[in-house]
């Protein structure tokens, strides 16, 4: 099936990364919360944005993908009465048989606990699918117009002891990429690896049997979370006091409110000792009191060192608790780095920043990108002209979803101590872009009698408000080579010694 | 392909030397790579703990709040004893002695067969929420349907065996040795088809109505109502073909094992298949190999499917 051909694993643990160079963030000291990396967003900005990352993941994880073949598989068939008969592959000792070591399998980096590489995750619309099996045979290979790309060519390191927010916009893809990380979803193309337990708070209380007493539910979830008996009930009092229901702990589980229901689920999932803390906005229920108690234990995990991810629309918690942000719009990780930061842009993004001033071009709906001097539009680019000579020069624009609809240049030819010499503007109105790469070019017939390098300046606003969208100044330079001397124009004079 | 769980990770390695080790700061929570792995597992790999408690479960909740609880379960075949053996032999006079005692050693059987079967055909949509929302060994949800069967089973032939010995019939033996082999080709079967038709019916929820119609026709093609030397006497040497049913095999060794037809045999055919243990063993064989190769395909479709349950649920 085409549909099966990644190489993911659900819920896989073996390390891809065994030939990896080196873990591209650093190892991150656990116990400082904010380690150099989570710091210092700088250095990965550029991949971060860039669609096709340049260091971040090395392009050839095909090679890299897990499972050498014919390995033996652990999972025995635990046939009831002992039984099992030897079939196939997988006929392995259920009760943990030693492992077999794969060749060339190297010790994973410990420092590492969550890797996504290029991990992509395509929704087949449900009406496009074959849901019966009469479909799968009658309609085999069906239009594929409607998917929908949840997830598009993400990559996420998360070091141990890391506190993540996973931010976006609604439907930007934060909860999908959530599971995909717990191992719940498989993602289309990309690879995925988490090491140690995790405790996933996708829903609390996900499991319960109203059937059954909150004692039973209690052994029965953490049995779920791979906990053993004799684990659960040395953990059996720490959990019903953080959920402080004994007095109702052996009633039916149906015979609770909402908010006793989400209590025993949380105390459940934190008491099962995770290395990796998967939470999805589910802090938001709960009374008051219990949200402090599960930010307290949150904070407590953090400070032991975990991982810990979630999400939120919170970015107050996401400033006060994250040694990261990851945000995510559309799909694609747009950025990955330090909370104040990545707050900042997505506020702006969903407008509940007031345009207080130009967003950094990076994070921008409308990106500068580059710039080029040549004679005419689309010719060769030059850096030398003389005066008199014609001039062009083309913004090279980036133009995402969300951007106005007019845009409004300002060109700026910028000289020594960035002092504007003169500047050029779109027409009246504004230019109409829709999303994907424009080009606008701004052509002078004759330089004046200039002399010196030059850089340009562009500067980005919405035409209908007249709020700025962002500044960018271009490094690079053009030069115009006056017949005088020295000094900036060329100005007629005439010199002579009076009397 | 997926696989149904993680790759084995080299627990044997040298974890002393951590590349990164963990800083010694108070209250870390250090873990060396092996440890790590193993902690992960435990949340993919089918665990038995995890298959008894589910078990414990659907027989909590199954039981909860009836007075007579598991005596229902037993209840149910004892009664279905008295209405087929009241129909088969008085009414219709079948000719086969001791009717009650011989429908009850293949039935039992088959009904562990169907139910689980059934049962974990929708066992993981039942458990959607379960499967969209936690990460375990979504394996454990159809092979616990098994378990919930087989304990049943278990029980059940307990009660036929106490009646039979009140009834004063022949029941201990070394017929008995036969239910082993039986045993062992019958749940090896079961697991093979309720993983099959658990992935399966995912995707493809007509799966599930499916099943209940082929359950229902599959019951008469095994020799439970009626006796196997019937089909001897019309299928004569291609009697194999019949006996390519898995469940088939199972049942006659089963009636084999349990049910003694008394001195006076008053019928003209013979109720059952052969006297001797090699007839068995040698079908019983051949019923083994079709079962494991199922267990592989089952297997195979479990594991490559699992990994989309979540989004087709």
């Amino acid at each position: 099936m085409a549909r099966h051909s990644s190489a993911y694993q659900r819920g896989a643990a073996s390390p891809p990364w065994g030939r990896r160079p080196a873990a591209p963030r650093g190892p991150v000291d656990g116990a400082a919360p904010a380690g150099p990396a989570a710091l210092d967003p700088a250095p990965r900005d550029p991949t971060a944005l860039d669609p096709t990352p340049l260091d971040l993941a090395p392009p050839s994880y095909p090679e890299v993908a897990a499972t050498p073949p014919g390995r033996s598989d652990p999972w025995g068939v635990p046939g009831a009465n002992g039984a099992a008969p030897a079939g196939g592959p997988a006929a392995v000792d259920p009760l943990g048989a030693p492992e077999q070591v794969g060749p060339g399998e190297a010790v994973p980096d410990s420092a590492v606990v969550i890797q996504g590489t290029g991990v992509s995750k395509r929704f087949v619309s449900y009406h496009n699918r074959a849901t019966s099996l009469k479909e799968r045979f009658v309609r085999r290979g069906g239009p594929a117009g409607d998917d929908f790309w949840a997830l598009r060519d993400v990559d996420v390191t998360i070091g141990r002891g890391q506190t993540v927010g996973l931010a976006g916009a609604n439907g930007s893809g934060k909860s999908t990429l959530l599971k995909v990380l717990a191992g719940i979803l498989r993602p289309t193309s990309g690879q995925v690896s988490v090491q140690g337990r995790i405790a996933s708070l996708l829903e609390l209380g996900a499991g319960f049997n109203g059937e059954l007493s909150g004692r039973d539910n209690v052994y029965l979830n953490a049995s779920l979370l791979g906990l053993s008996k004799r684990e659960i009930d040395r953990l059996f009092d720490s959990i019903v006091d953080f959920s402080e229901l004994r007095h109702k702990i052996d009633d039916d589980v149906k015979h609770y409110s909402s908010g006793q229901y989400v209590r025993l689920g949380f105390a459940v999932a934190v008491h099962v000792d995770p290395d990796v803390l998967l939470v999805d906005e589910v802090l938001a229920v709960g009374d008051e009191a219990f949200q402090r108690k599960c930010l307290a234990k949150i904070a407590e995990f953090r400070a032991q060192g975990r991982t810990i991810l979630f999400v939120t629309h919170s970015l107050d918690l996401i400033e006060s608790m994250c040694d990261r942000i990851l945000v995510l719009e559309s799909g694609s990780l747009i950025y990955d780095g330090n909370p104040a930061v990545g707050t900042k842009l997505l506020r702006q993004k969903l407008g509940s920043l007031p345009a207080e001033g130009p967003v950094s071009w990076e994070y921008a709906t409308v990106r500068p990108q580059s710039v080029a001097f040549s004679l005419d539009p689309g010719g060769l680019p030059m850096v030398q002209y003389d005066p008199g000579e014609r001039l062009t020069v083309s913004v090279e624009l980036d133009v995402t979803e969300g951007a106005p609809e007019q845009i409004y240049l300002h060109t700026y030819i910028v000289g020594q101590s960035e002092v504007p010499i003169w500047m050029m503007e779109t027409p009246p109105g504004g230019l109409a872009v829709g999303p994907g790469r424009h080009i606008v070019d701004f052509s002078i017939p004759h330089l004046p009698e200039l002399l010196g390098a030059f850089a340009v300046k562009v500067h980005v606003s919405d035409a209908t408000t007249g709020a700025p969208v962002t500044t960018r100044r271009f490094e690079e330079l053009f030069g115009v080579s006056g017949p005088q001397a020295d000094g900036l124009l060329k100005v007629d004079y005439e010199a002579r010694l009076r009397g | 392909m997926s696989h149904l769980a993680d790759a084995p990770l080299p627990a044997g390695t040298p974890t002393a030397p951590s590349p990164h080790p963990a800083g010694p700061g108070p209250g870390q929570h250090a873990m060396d790579p092996s440890r790590l792995a193993r902690r992960s597992r435990a949340q993919t790999r089918v665990r038995w703990e995890l298959l008894r408690n589910l078990i414990r479960k659907d027989l909590k909740v199954k039981y909860k709040g009836s007075t007579l609880g598991f005596a229902w379960s037993l209840a149910n075949p004892m009664l279905l004893l008295v209405v087929y053996t009241f129909v088969f032999q008085i009414v219709l006079k079948s000719g086969i002695p001791r009717f009650g005692i011989y429908l009850m050693s293949g039935l039992l059987i088959w009904n562990a067969f169907s139910g689980s079967v059934s049962s974990a055909c929708g066992s993981v949509v039942a458990n959607a929420n379960l499967v969209k929302k936690v990460r375990f060994p979504l394996a454990v949800l159809p092979l616990s349907a098994v378990g919930f069967a087989a304990v049943h089973f278990l029980l059940q032939l307990l009660v036929l065996f106490v009646v039979i010995l009140i009834l004063g019939y022949n029941l201990i033996g070394a017929d008995l040795l036969l239910l082993v082999p039986a045993g062992a080709v019958a749940i090896t079967f079961t697991v093979a088809l309720s993983l099959l038709v658990s992935a399966l019916n995912v995707r493809y929820r007509d799966t599930s109505h499916l099943l209940d119609v082929a359950l229902l026709a599959w019951f008469w093609l095994n020799p439970m109502v009626y006796a196997f030397g019937l089909i001897q006497n019309r299928l004569h040497e291609w009697t194999w073909v019949y006996l390519l049913n898995p469940m088939a095999v199972v049942v006659i060794t089963f009636q084999r094992a349990i049910y003694d037809p008394g001195g006076g045999s008053t019928g003209s055919t013979p109720v059952q298949a052969d006297p001797g243990y090699t007839f068995y063993l040698e079908h019983l064989a051949v019923a083994g190999a079709i079962s494991v190769v199922l267990l592989w395909v089952g297997f195979h479709v479990f594991r490559t499917m699992q990994a989309d349950f979540a989004e087709d649920l």
